[in-house]
């Protein structure tokens, strides 16, 4: 080899690492969004389209306009917004309460995880007349239909978050004498925060969901309601509007959960 | 405050691990703890602190420990076992908070402990920026803090690489030169034993014994790194060890 390395050929070992390493491009989703709607909008306006598939995006853009400068827009989302903060808040908060208490306690783990396993596949908009029955056509009825979907996801993300707090740190706790209560709040829930913030994530996309389901019986305003009338008029424009507000809701949620996550769990590496 | 073994045996469901262990710790020395894998010197330190429940035998706390002692028997773990969301000076006052310790008093324990373990500057660090070996510093004040009365040491520099070890190794015996403090130190590495230990304790394979105890005289300061005194000290453990940790690496593990 030593002798023969000045004549024999050379070359660079090719690289094959890398890759498999999630980096985070902000602008592709939002370049995504733009040119799935030009491709609407292109198609609908050549005719490629039909207008009865699918509506202009510009026509959607302007019925939303229409419907901000009417003032319609906040008569329709300030209720449906309170109906979903005060239900997911209701469901999210009994749902973490239960979750911890299933994760503390074997008694309440053994009487309780099976019954959590038996509602979570019950479709809840099928429950709704139920509900109107126990809380009146109003707005009980509503925030307990998305209270009662947000709740199962989020009880069984919070009981898996709580046992997979690092059991080394509880024994840490025990071993400096600190009190059960203090380990409970000091270790056990901040160690399960990760869990149970990815676990809002998908509880209040749920609360979105039915949400609307709720807004389709019984209310005026909402924009569930909006788009159940839109919806049976065939006023493909409204609905998209609706449907596309219901999609900005999402997003902010989203990004909400994720401002929280970055201020609560900046201790990750 | 002295601490006595008397007759401990522990089994998990049909296992022995460990049988008759009858110790003494003495305040004021370090009782090394060595042996094959699997012989139980974990466990043996987990019932020593009570934060397991012997199957025979029991740990009898001989003497009062000292009044001004926050958490008598307190652990330095291999994982260090601080909390990520905390910083290091929160991670201490989360241990003395419980015990009403907060404010000046508290203010003025994390300062002194922070500066006998040289992490002045590292006070509002969060742990995931610290190296293994300061994130064990962080571990050693925070069990400083409570003014242990002994200290129980579960493998607290295994985690760590060789020159780390080094450094804080030298770091204990200052401190324990300074102020001696009384410690059961677990380790499976005899140069870690004998340059740390008073008397060093060798258990069995398990279910574990004590084989033999052995006292290393010199002073902890003159144990410098390649000391033919404990070179043949460390030759004498592992002569005695050899041939059960050749056995219990073959064993079979079925728990």
């Amino acid at each position: 080899m030593s002798e023969d390395a000045q004549l024999a050929t050379q070359k660079t070992v090719d690289f094959r690492g890398g890759g498999f390493a999630p980096q985070s491009k902000k602008w592709v989703g939002f370049i995504v969004f733009v040119l799935l709607i030009g491709l609407a909008e292109l198609g609908t306006r050549t005719g490629f389209i039909t207008s009865l598939t699918l509506p202009k995006p510009s026509d959607v853009f302007a019925t939303f306009v229409d419907l901000w400068q009417s003032g319609l827009l906040w008569k329709h989302l300030i209720p449906s917004v309170s109906r979903l903060v005060i239900g997911a808040a209701i469901g999210a908060s009994v749902g973490i309460g239960v979750g911890v208490l299933i994760g503390l306690f074997s008694l309440v783990r053994a009487g309780l995880v099976p019954l959590v396993a038996a509602i979570f596949p019950i479709p809840k908009i099928a429950l709704l007349p139920l509900f109107v029955i126990w809380f009146g056509i109003d707005e009980p009825s509503k925030y307990a239909l998305i209270a009662f979907g947000t709740f199962t996801p989020t009880v069984v993300a919070t009981y898996g978050a709580v046992d997979n707090v690092d059991r080394s740190l509880i024994r840490m706790g025990q071993s400096f004498s600190l009190s059960w209560f203090s380990i409970v709040t000091k270790i056990v829930l901040p160690g399960a925060m990760p869990g149970i913030l990815s676990g809002l994530r998908v509880s209040l996309a749920i609360a979105i969901i039915l949400l609307v389901a709720a807004e389709m019986l019984g209310a005026e305003y909402g924009i569930g309601a909006y788009i159940l009338e839109a919806g049976s008029l065939y006023d493909l424009e409204r609905l998209f509007v609706g449907v596309t507000i219901l999609s900005i809701l999402g997003v902010s949620v989203s990004a909400v959960i994720g401002l929280f996550e970055n201020r609560l769990l900046d201790w990750r590496t | 405050m002295d601490l006595r073994l008397e007759g401990i045996g522990h089994h998990y469901g049909d296992m022995e691990i460990m049988q008759g262990i009858d110790l003494e710790i003495p305040a004021g020395k370090i009782i090394c703890v060595v042996g094959p894998s699997g012989c139980g010197k974990s466990t043996l330190l987990r019932l020593i602190g009570g934060l397991e429940r012997p199957s025979t035998g029991r740990v009898v706390q001989v003497g009062e420990p000292p009044i001004d002692s926050i958490n008598p028997l307190t652990y330095i773990f291999q994982d260090f076992a601080l909390l990520p969301w905390r910083t290091v000076e929160g991670n201490i006052s989360l241990v003395l908070e419980d015990h009403g310790i907060r404010g000046a008093k508290a203010e003025k324990i994390i300062s002194d402990v922070l500066a006998r373990t040289k992490l002045t500057d590292f006070r509002k660090a969060l742990p995931k920026q610290l190296s293994g070996g300061m994130k064990q510093r962080v571990a050693i004040s925070r069990a400083l803090a409570v003014k242990p009365a002994v200290m129980l040491m579960d493998e607290p520099l295994s985690a760590l690489d060789s020159q780390t070890r080094e450094l804080l190794m030298d770091d204990l015996v200052g401190l324990w030169t300074r102020e001696p403090f009384t410690a059961v130190y677990v380790t499976h590495n005899l140069n870690e034993a004998v340059r740390l230990g008073h008397s060093i304790v060798v258990l069995s394979r398990r279910p574990g014994r004590i084989r033999e105890v052995v006292d290393v005289t010199m002073s902890l300061a003159d144990r410098e790194l390649g000391d033919p005194e404990l070179e043949r000290q460390q030759k004498h453990l592992w002569n005695l060890m050899r041939d059960e940790a050749v056995a219990a690496d073959k064993e079979l593990l079925n728990v």
